[in-house]
């Protein structure tokens, strides 16, 4: 047992201790946390710094609101319902469609407007939020993804997540979503996460659990080796969410949305430490590396220059 | 907050609640095992007498200085009269007095003393004694004497011992027999002896005591000879000529005078007594703090009312049973539903014991989810919900409770200190997370909550552990401590092992 933990610590795997203490309590200041927490505030903060996010349809504040929903989307046969304090993903619905008065989910599950309603009415109640506190429900744009990861994912939107240190994009994975995480971009529930190279921005082999597999479980094909489009921008725009929050230990996700590109879909001030099973890399030596050599006064472009040499796959 | 700060600070809280743990427990012999048991022993003198038909005035000498024991009370019994102490220069007295009296008339001194080896004989040391007054002859004899033993000595204790196997010759010593008289008894020995010694500069006193049995029952006082060697007293038998003050002899009173004295009353009886006796440890400490003036006892748990105390003997274990969640989640990585539900739902398990408790958690967290599922359907707002939930416990938790006791099960009566509001809250949490990640890891952490629930009864239900914090709750502190240093463990969770494994590029395969 000794001897694993040797093992890791050797690997520079970050546990879950040392990211609360000498990470998340050391650089990101309590006072920044609402900014991320609250997706309404982000994603007003990254529309201000001209940061491509989903288009913001609505927003539903109270449960007078609610009613207010069919007016919000009448133009809009597509979109997402999110919580604006939700956790992991929870209490997200995605409409793709309807079908007469009903809503179609993206997994073709049909909804009444009753139903929707009633989800609504949770979620504004704090269900879905740390803590239960009330919160609001965010309507916006759904991502109609990329055809470059229809290969790689069933149903469901792959997203990118990326490990931002001080401005530094250090480590990155996507997530693919499999049959069994029920199109869902989370690695708990089954989604398959794959590592990508900072420097070239070219999938890893993926990891199911905590199993190393070469080919999506469901389209069965091979997962490392692809290209993802637009890297630096990507890059670029989680790099900047530094600069946007103030916060120093930040997982950035981005969807590649078919027709705008990378669009930053939420921010993170306490991120996963499931990304290092994807890359099969730990973060703690990557943090270090950064805490020794890179400069932290320096512009975006430098820092991804930097991180781009330093975090080319593999390291170390 | 850099780590040297927060070791200072463990360090700090370490060193202070083991200082103040120290204290109470060696000092003031607070019992560090449940049920510990003190021996003291009850004395009692008894004084019968005839009153005069004048004033009485009846006067006991009464434990003073007493090397090996100390006083835990003392009770003055009579009736009418009037009681006053005092400190004589043979140690300290007890005086009954009355104006008038009829009848046969008997006073009691009472007290209780336990064995104290702290306390010594911690009397100033005593001036040069005056050498006898004594007529020409006698004085020739005691010179005599004293310069026959002294040749045959070395220092004060061999001095002392030579002497008293003198004067128990008694006529057989040419010196000693001109000091006996006939018949004389052991007490006029060893007055004689601290003559002697008073004649060779030695200060010397007649100690009267009592050997205390664990048998009860009337107890003969003894004389014990003490003499001061200019650093300590030394005890000496005046019979065995053993040194040294055996364990079991109480000092009850010094110089020649008698025990007991009556002035206006006659045919003076006195009678002492012992019986050995147990106590509970925290009593005889309590009453030795209040009679050493200290206010630890003040402001212990024990000056609080019983009901109170009862509920700060469970209460002072919640920190120890946080103490273990702080283990279980930051070392090992267990999950579990809510922070501190585990400590509150082993609270309860304290009045079912854990594997009822266990079931019947089970069974009603089961059974609200069953109803939670349903009220989903139901589409109600969330706080109605929660209340609908935390109703159907309550009612959940009656009908078990009648359930059971129409089955004769006494422990599912118990139930009803289950924390139903804790209950409901980890139904609703259960039921999100089994409707968005899935029944197995809503089970897990079901599973887990538990198991950190029943680790942490099992260390709360330690009642050696409750009885340590509850007499010394500045243990809490080292509690602190511990948490505080567990609050900068940044180490690997145990869990972290397994889960990382694919990290590892040779264990993967």
């Amino acid at each position: 047992m000794l001897a694993r933990a040797r093992k890791l610590d050797a690997l520079g795997v970050l546990g879950l201790n040392k990211r609360n203490g000498d990470y998340i309590l050391r650089f990101n200041p309590r006072s920044r946390y609402p900014l991320v927490d609250d997706k309404l505030q982000t994603k007003q903060l990254a529309l201000a710094a001209g940061i491509a996010v989903p288009a913001l349809y609505g927003v539903i504040r109270t449960q007078h609101d609610i009613r207010s929903l069919p007016d919000i989307v009448r133009d809009h046969p597509q979109f997402v319902l999110k919580p604006a304090h939700g956790s992991a993903g929870d209490g997200i619905v995605v409409i793709s469609g309807r079908s007469g008065s009903r809503y179609r989910t993206i997994s073709g599950t049909l909804l009444d407007a009753d139903f929707l309603f009633h989800h609504l009415s949770n979620a504004i109640n704090g269900q879905f939020s740390l803590g239960g506190i009330q919160d609001v429900v965010i309507v916006e744009y759904m991502v109609r993804f990329s055809p470059l990861f229809e290969s790689l994912s069933y149903q469901g939107v792959p997203d990118i997540r990326i490990i931002v240190f001080r401005g530094f994009p250090i480590m990155s994975m996507v997530r693919l979503p499999t049959r069994a995480s029920n199109g869902k971009a989370n690695l708990h529930q089954g989604a398959v996460g794959a590592g990508i190279d900072i420097g070239t921005g070219v999938t890893l082999d993926g990891v199911l659990g905590t199993e190393v597999i070469t080919h999506h479980p469901d389209t069965m094909n091979a997962i490392a080796g692809m290209q993802i489009p637009d890297w630096d921008t990507i890059l670029d725009i989680s790099a900047r969410c530094y600069e946007l929050t103030g916060l120093g230990y930040i997982g950035v996700d981005i969807v590649l949305d078919r027709d705008r590109g990378p669009l930053i879909l939420e921010l993170n001030a306490r991120p996963g430490l499931a990304i290092q099973i994807a890359n099969r890399q730990g973060l703690l030596k990557r943090l270090q590396i950064c805490e020794q050599r890179a400069d932290f006064n320096a512009t975006p472009a430098e820092r991804i220059a930097f991180s781009k040499g330093e975090f080319r796959h593999p390291v170390g | 907050m850099n780590n040297r700060h927060i070791y200072l600070l463990a360090a700090f809280l370490t060193a202070l609640s083991l200082g103040l743990f120290a204290y109470k427990s060696r000092i003031l012999g607070f019992p560090v095992q449940p049920q510990e048991e003190t021996q003291i022993w009850n004395i009692e003198a008894a004084l019968r007498f005839d009153p005069g038909p004048a004033a009485v005035k009846a006067t006991l000498r009464i434990p003073g200085l007493t090397p090996g024991y100390s006083l835990l009370d003392e009770y003055f019994i009579s009736r009418g009269f009037g009681i006053t102490t005092r400190n004589a220069p043979a140690g300290r007295e007890a005086q009954w007095a009355v104006r008038q009296a009829t009848g046969p008339q008997t006073v009691y001194y009472r007290a209780v003393v336990y064995r104290d080896d702290t306390r010594l004989a911690e009397d100033t040391t005593p001036p040069f004694p005056s050498p006898p007054e004594l007529d020409e002859p006698s004085r020739v004899a005691l010179e005599g004497l004293i310069a026959e033993v002294r040749r045959q000595s070395a220092d004060v204790a061999s001095f002392t011992t030579e002497l008293l196997r003198r004067i128990n010759q008694g006529e057989r010593d040419p010196y000693a027999s001109l000091f006996l008289k006939r018949g004389h008894t052991v007490a006029d020995r060893v007055h004689l002896a601290t003559i002697f010694l008073a004649g060779a500069q030695v200060p010397a006193r007649v100690a009267h005591g009592i050997t205390l049995q664990s048998t009860p029952g009337p107890v003969q006082p003894e004389s014990m000879l003490e003499v001061h060697d200019g650093v300590q007293w030394l005890y000496f038998n005046p019979q065995t000529l053993q040194q040294g003050l055996p364990e079991n002899f109480l000092i009850w009173w010094r110089g020649d005078e008698p025990l007991a004295e009556v002035e206006g009353g006659f045919d003076l009886d006195v009678t002492l007594a012992a019986q050995e006796n147990l106590l509970p440890s925290m009593v005889v400490a309590e009453r030795r703090a209040e009679r050493s003036g200290s206010h630890a006892v003040d402001f212990s748990l024990f000056a609080l009312p019983i009901a109170t105390q009862a509920v700060f003997s469970v209460l002072l274990m919640v920190p120890i049973g946080a103490l273990m969640i702080v283990l279980l989640r930051n070392f090992v990585g267990v999950k579990t539903f809510g922070t501190f539900m585990p400590v509150l739902v082993a609270l309860a398990f304290r009045e079912t014991r854990l594997v009822w408790g266990i079931l019947l958690f089970a069974i009603i967290v089961s059974l609200g989810l069953l109803i939670r599922f349903y009220l989903e359907k139901l589409r109600l707002l969330l706080v109605p919900r929660l209340t609908c939930v935390l109703t159907v416990v309550v009612l959940l938790m009656a009908a078990i409770s009648i359930v059971s006791q129409k089955l004769g099960l006494q422990p599912g009566l118990s139930l009803a200190l289950f924390p139903m509001v804790i209950i409901a809250m980890t139904i609703e949490r259960m039921s999100i997370v089994w409707e968005e990640r899935g029944a197995s890891e809503a089970i897990q952490e079901g599973v887990g909550s538990l198991s950190v629930a029943a680790v942490a009864y099992l260390v709360m239900g330690m009642l050696w552990l409750e009885h340590l914090v509850f007499v010394f709750p500045e243990l809490l502190l080292l509690v602190l401590a511990a948490t505080l240093l567990a609050g900068r463990y940044t180490g690997y969770r145990l869990l972290e092992l397994r889960r990382f494994k694919g990290v590892l590029p040779n264990e993967a395969t």
